[in-house]
């Protein structure tokens, strides 16, 4: 099945689209929203009350989904290999060889993200009104939160490198006013600049990344005779590919080749093997590496940073300063997820290069473990729920890393809805213990929030991995697929075990998730209530969030429906097969019998057994002393992964302090020097004028005062014969005819 | 009255009309008596006409050139010296267009924020405005309410001047209005500025003054090595010409790469780097970009904003009209010099704008920052960069005048513009909160808004030539998101600082020139094709000669 609809694709040329000319509502209807309470919305709140507020943030974002809804009725109604609704507004710039359109696309992995983003993001919104009832600047919120879904999906629908970039910044930005929500918090406006910044780091590797494959399409970096690296454009072999698509010989017809951001176009032309265009890129390197390779990492250090991925994770955990509907939406189901999406969009590029998949691999799998052990010991409800946000996109990486993309997708889609169940119940807690977010200072919540209790209870379920909720089919599926992968290289060398270690690593997270997540269960839920700090004891929920839990729990057990293995009912997994024509990329793994996939299977769920009982042990009703005499056992140990390994004072004093002091020392360089320069120059010019005017008074002046002073002297010496005596004129008169004797005779 | 031959004379010559009208107002005066404040107002309406209509002649002119045609247009042509060869030579192709209308708006928004009209009571009486007898370190007195009629005329002149430098073709009549552009300038930051005016208007003075006189020497070098070539009255020129388009196209077929060498060294490498410095100072280009800063923070707003709006761009603007089409054989030789150049300034001044705590000082670095992107771009000589250059500094010539009145408006209400000493500001002035995180991101390159569009053009333009600088210039991306994020993490987030707790958020005087500039750096943002479909095929004719990319 897999292969012949792969091999249909090959042969047919480019990808069939459809016009659907309504895609940009999609987007666009949020972006409504949010303009409307950006501009208006303190007036509209102070008017009319918070109601109106509410009812277009959570109106538009409906609609939205509604309107995916249509899309999806569209898309299904077409054959798989058909299934690509187009929709361009507008070129948005061109120049050169660069050509951007404002243009929308859906194919069914997009389509899969769009559908979820609008529909958790609809009810995240539904249970903000009862979240931020009492907060004054609630039109503020939603603005962002509406920003933020515009942003999401067209990080999702952008049909180009540009346009998800577009969104990629945007819902770093959305990220930002977020989690600096309440700004007058000196923190929580630190966590959100520390979040942007971080991003930005990843938003480097990510540009360079698109640079590199934009370039590289369309020529190559070539030793010139003088010794110099020198981009040359298209070569011999390129124009015999060039021919070959226009039809001339065997190549396929249509296929546009050559430097582009198109996705699609990208996708027509690495996938039609005919084009040449896969092995050419291939023999490509770039400092040594196969230029795949780079440009791969390259990319995934964006992901790095929009998905917190080892060792840009630091900003996410800091980013539940936010309110938490917000870090339910945008730091659990959906933006975090950006960079696995980015990773399965380009699944045909990724899968070229061994060395790409094998780096997000590991560090996908070094990041969930990694996280996992900083899960074990927070004592704050979200700071666990992020943890293990982190660990779980490693499960996702893994996934989308080792090949299986369907099931790094799959992943995505069942953590998006237990991961927010998961928030917005620690939420109702938060809510209910009056803003306290210490577990230790809660307990026996069980009773007084029984929907609460139950909806986080499902969601660990399905987080632990137990079958029948989803998220063991999605994690099962991604560690078996990691152990049978066994083409992984790492930075270029072949290691045919990296596939197992990953697996191995998995696991041992996939027990830590268990563990801490039911540690929280009980910590929260379970015993007496230890929050004494306030008299009123904890309710249930309003209606408008209870009804939402709910709804989300629900949703995380029944996404398991269309991941069920193939092992179970002999064709593939419902989503495996919808994605299909999405994910044109071959993987080879290991072919293993289904008694095999059996035992991983029964692997997977002894594990999360495994951790929940511990976890059960040591934590159900707070009576267990051994968690205490641990503790002190291994005080230095626990210490160290209290402190999270001390990445953030790490970073704060190297990079940190780093730049800032690079920083000063510019400005130093600057004042001082340059300007100092400028200003000697300027000094030595009026010194060079001093002395110029001091030439000018003394010397040249002076000689002309001379001149006249001189005449001024002779003139005074000779009033002096001007005596009106007559003899001494004659005096004068005889003198002067000697002389004139005297000098005849001498000049004779 | 104005027709597509003589529109682009009457965009550069309404703002001098307006200044005669200004002095003949001022010699009624002496002779009808009316009052001092009447005169004020009828010289703000005169200036405010004036520069409108240039706008308006300015958007007409965008408006008739037809982008699908190369070469260029809407020419006024005629024999100014015979004797020599001078003409009047006005046009604009697609590189100036953008710049003309650039100048018009921008300088139609100077005039808007130089009024003190649209303010509230409380708002003008904390910027000075009102007249409180005495005018000092302490209570200083606005520039918009301080000897008016001859701020106009100054601000007229300026006018004149830059729009004159962008649609001259002929090199004489273009280092006439560069030079004009220069005095008023000098005035308006030496009289209507800061505590430092004097130190700050002479430094910016006399440095742009040595890059005249280097243009100057280049321009006279050029001229006695031209050819003849045909004068507006169909005769030939005697020996030589001013004109460049002319020029421009003996410096295609290699006329000054074989002038005859200067004192051993090759004529085009030296008219090069005497014109390069000459225009690099006004970018301005690492190392001599340290007026800037100084000029910036003495300048009072609307001077900031004209400074930083066009008067950088005249720099990229003479490269680009001269070093390129005239000398396209020193341009190659240069272009990685130009390049590391530009790398210096995009990382260098980024890093200095993170240490600085004064607002409009670090506003003014990050245009030093910004302007690197443009002298990237444009050495890399490919489509893309160069398009990604010259759209930067349209770019730039719309956020960075947002910045600089930004800054203006906490300065008019605290009179001083440390950032450590702010807090909170968000809380007391939202709106103004919401406008400057709108233009900082705007600045830092957020998609959706015009800058990110030009960074990204630029560095994926001069990816494939200069592979390291890129990649080098790109990390700029991060340092400027943190010097942004931290002046407004400083300033603006944290608790509030109860000085600032009365402050009067944004008046109309304000809102008037910030939100069309956002606006325009919105629209900019979605769809830059707007600007970019008018002054790609100039560009792409300009490097079609230098580089086969």
């Amino acid at each position: 099945m897999e292969h012949t609809l792969q091999a249909a694709a090959h042969a047919t040329g480019p990808l069939p689209t459809h016009a659907a000319g309504y895609l940009w509502l999609i987007p666009f209807l949020p972006l409504v929203g949010a303009v409307i309470n950006a501009t208006m919305g303190a007036r509209l709140q102070r008017r009319f009350g918070k109601g109106l507020v509410h009812v277009i943030g959570v109106g538009t974002v409906a609609l939205s989904f509604v309107v995916a809804c249509i899309a999806f009725v569209q898309m299904w109604g077409l054959p798989p290999e058909h299934r690509f609704l187009q929709n361009t507004v507008w070129n948005a710039f061109t120049a050169g060889k660069v050509s951007v359109d404002l243009g929308f696309a859906l194919d069914p992995l997009s389509m899969m993200m769009a559908l979820a983003v609008t529909f958790i993001s609809a009810l995240i919104h539904v249970f903000s009104i009862g979240y931020m009832a009492d907060e004054p600047s609630y039109w503020r919120f939603f603005a962002y939160m509406n920003l933020f879904v515009f942003s999401m999906l067209l990080l999702v629908m952008g049909d180009n490198f540009v346009l998800m970039f577009f969104g990629w910044e945007g819902v770093g930005l959305c990220s930002y006013l977020l989690i600096a929500f309440w700004y007058t918090d000196p923190q929580k406006a630190a966590a959100g600049m520390k979040a942007f910044i971080t991003n930005r780091f990843g938003d480097f590797g990510f540009v360079v990344g698109v640079f590199l494959l934009f370039w590289a399409l369309g020529g190559a970096w070539q030793q010139a005779p003088d010794g110099k690296t020198k981009y040359v454009e298209t070569d011999a072999h390129a124009a015999a590919y060039v021919a070959a698509a226009r039809g001339e010989g065997q190549g396929v017809p249509h296929v546009e080749i050559g430097p582009t951001l198109n996705f699609r176009l990208l996708r027509d032309q690495i996938v039609n093997t005919d084009t040449g265009v896969a092995e050419k890129l291939k023999a490509q390197k770039m400092f040594g590496f196969g230029i795949l390779g780079v440009i791969g990492i390259l990319l995934f250090v964006g992901a790095m940073g929009k998905s917190a991925q080892l060792p840009l994770h630091v900003w996410l955990p800091d980013a539940m300063a936010g309110p938490t509907p917000v870090s339910a939406l945008i730091h659990a189901a959906t933006m975090v997820t950006a960079g696995v999406y980015m990773v399965a969009r380009l699944n045909f590029l990724f899968a070229l290069s061994a060395t790409a998949m094998g780096w997000v691999a590991l560090i996908g799998a070094l990041t969930a473990l990694f996280a996992a052990s900083i899960g074990f010991f927070q004592y704050d409800i979200k700071k666990v729920l992020a943890y293990s946000t982190v660990s779980q996109l490693g499960f996702m990486f893994i996934g989308v890393g080792v090949g299986a993309y369907w099931a790094g997708a799959y992943h995505l889609l069942t953590h998006a809805f237990f991961k927010a169940t998961l928030f917005l119940c620690s939420g109702s807690v938060i809510l209910a213990c009056h803003h306290e977010q210490d577990m230790r200072k809660m307990g026996g919540l069980g009773k007084p929030m029984p929907i609460t209790r139950w909806t986080y209870l499902v969601a660990c379920f399905a987080i632990a991995g137990f079958p029948w909720a989803s998220g063991f089919y999605s994690k099962d599926e991604i560690l078996w697929k990691a152990f049978t992968q066994e083409g992984l290289k790492f930075l270029g060398m072949p290691m045919p075990y990296l596939g197992q270690l990953i697996y191995l690593i998995g696991i041992v997270a996939a027990t830590g998730t268990s563990f801490y997540m039911f540690r929280s269960y009980y910590m929260t839920f379970s015993g007496e209530y230890r929050g004494h700090g306030h008299r009123h004891l904890p309710k249930e929920s309003p209606l408008s969030i209870t009804l939402v839990l709910v709804a989300l729990a629900t949703g995380a057990v029944l996404a398991a429906v269309i991941g069920i293995p193939y092992a179970w009912t002999g064709h593939a997994p419902l989503l495996e097969h919808w994605l299909e024509p999405a994910l044109p990329a071959i993987v080879h793994f290991a072919e293993k019998s289904h008694a095999t996939e059996y035992l991983f299977q029964l692997i997977g769920v002894s594990v999360g057994v495994i951790g929940w009982v511990a976890a059960r042990a040591l934590y159900k009703d707070g009576r267990s002393q051994v968690p205490a005499r641990l503790l002190l056992r291994w005080k230095r140990a626990w210490t160290v992964v209290y402190n999270k390994y001390y990445v953030d004072e790490i970073y704060q004093a190297t990079i940190l302090r780093g730049s800032v002091g690079f920083a000063r020392l510019c400005s130093w360089f600057d004042k001082y020097i340059i300007d100092g320069l400028v200003n000697l120059a300027g000094a030595i010019a009026r010194v060079a004028a001093e002395l110029d005017g001091a030439i000018d008074r003394y010397i040249v002046d002076g000689a002309v005062n001379l001149v006249a002073g001189a005449t001024l002297a002779a003139g005074r010496g000779l009033r002096r014969l001007q005596t009106g005596r007559i003899q001494t004129y004659l005096y004068g008169a005889l003198a002067g005819a000697i002389a004139i004797v005297f000098l005849n005779f001498l000049l004779k | 009255m104005i027709s597509q031959q003589n529109v682009l004379s009457w965009a550069t010559f309404f703002p001098l009309i307006g200044l005669a009208v200004i002095l003949i107002l001022m010699a009624t005066r002496y002779f009808l008596g009316f009052s001092r404040r009447a005169l004020d107002e009828l010289a703000r309406s005169t200036g405010l006409i004036a520069s409108g209509l240039s706008f308006f002649c300015s958007v007409l002119a965008w408006v008739w050139f037809d982008p699908s045609q190369s070469g260029v247009q809407l020419v006024q042509h005629f024999t100014w010296i015979k004797g020599f060869n001078i003409e009047y030579l006005v046009g604009v192709d697609g590189l100036s267009i953008s710049m003309v209308l650039l100048t018009g708006l921008i300088s139609f928004v100077a005039f808007v924020a130089s009024m003190p009209w649209w303010s509230s009571a409380k708002y003008a009486r904390m910027a000075g405005m009102v007249e409180h007898g005495h005018d000092d370190g302490h209570h200083p007195q606005h520039f918009s309410v301080r000897m008016v009629p001859g701020y106009m005329c100054m601000l007229l002149l300026l006018q004149t001047g830059m729009m004159g430098t962008f649609v001259a073709l002929d090199m004489f009549l273009f280092y006439v209005f560069w030079e004009v552009m220069l005095l008023p300038m000098y005035f308006l930051i030496g009289i209507w500025g800061g505590p430092r005016k004097e130190y700050a208007a002479i430094k910016f003075f006399l440095y742009t003054l040595v890059g005249s006189v280097l243009m100057l020497l280049a321009i006279i070098g050029i001229y006695y090595n031209s050819h003849a070539a045909p004068l507006a009255d169909g005769s030939m020129s005697a020996g030589h010409t001013f004109n460049l388009i002319e020029l421009a196209k003996q410096g295609q077929e290699g006329v000054f790469a074989g002038s005859p060498a200067v004192l051993g060294f090759a004529f085009s490498k030296i008219a090069f780097i005497a014109l390069f410095i000459g225009f690099a100072i006004k970018i301005p280009m690492f190392p001599f970009h340290t007026w800037l800063p100084d000029a910036h923070v003495e300048a009072p707003t609307p001077v900031s904003v004209i400074l930083a709006g066009i008067l950088l761009k005249m720099g990229p603007y003479g490269i680009l009209r001269f070093n390129y089409p005239l000398l396209p054989d020193a341009t190659q030789w240069a272009a990685w010099v130009v390049a590391l150049f530009g790398v210096i300034n995009i990382v260098y001044a980024a890093f200095v704008c993170l240490a600085q705590s004064d607002l409009k000082k670090l506003i003014a670095y990050s245009s030093v920052s910004h302007m690197g992107f443009t002298l990237l771009g444009m050495s890399a000589m490919t489509p893309t960069g160069i398009s990604g250059a010259v759209f930067n500094m349209f770019s730039h010539g719309i956020i960075s005048p947002m910045l600089f009145l930004i800054a203006g408006v906490i300065y008019d209400r605290a009179h001083h513009r440390e950032i450590g000493r702010f807090g909170g500001l968000a809380q007391a002035l939202p709106e103004y909160a919401g406008i400057t995180g709108l233009a900082f991101f705007a600045s830092l390159g957020l998609p959706g808004m015009c800058g990110f569009v030009s960074e990204f053009l630029v560095l994926v333009g001069s990816f494939p030539v200069f592979l390291g600088f890129t990649i080098i210039s790109a990390t700029a991306v991060i340092i400027t998101a943190a010097y942004y994020l931290w002046a407004i993490h400083r300033a603006f987030l944290g608790k509030l600082n109860p000085v600032y707790k009365d402050y009067p958020d944004l008046v109309w005087r304000e809102r008037l020139v910030l939100y069309p500039l956002g606006a325009i750096a919105i629209v900019l943002g979605f769809y830059p094709q707007a600007v970019l479909g008018v002054i790609n095929p100039a560009l792409t004719l300009l490097v079609s000669g230098l580089r086969p990319m």
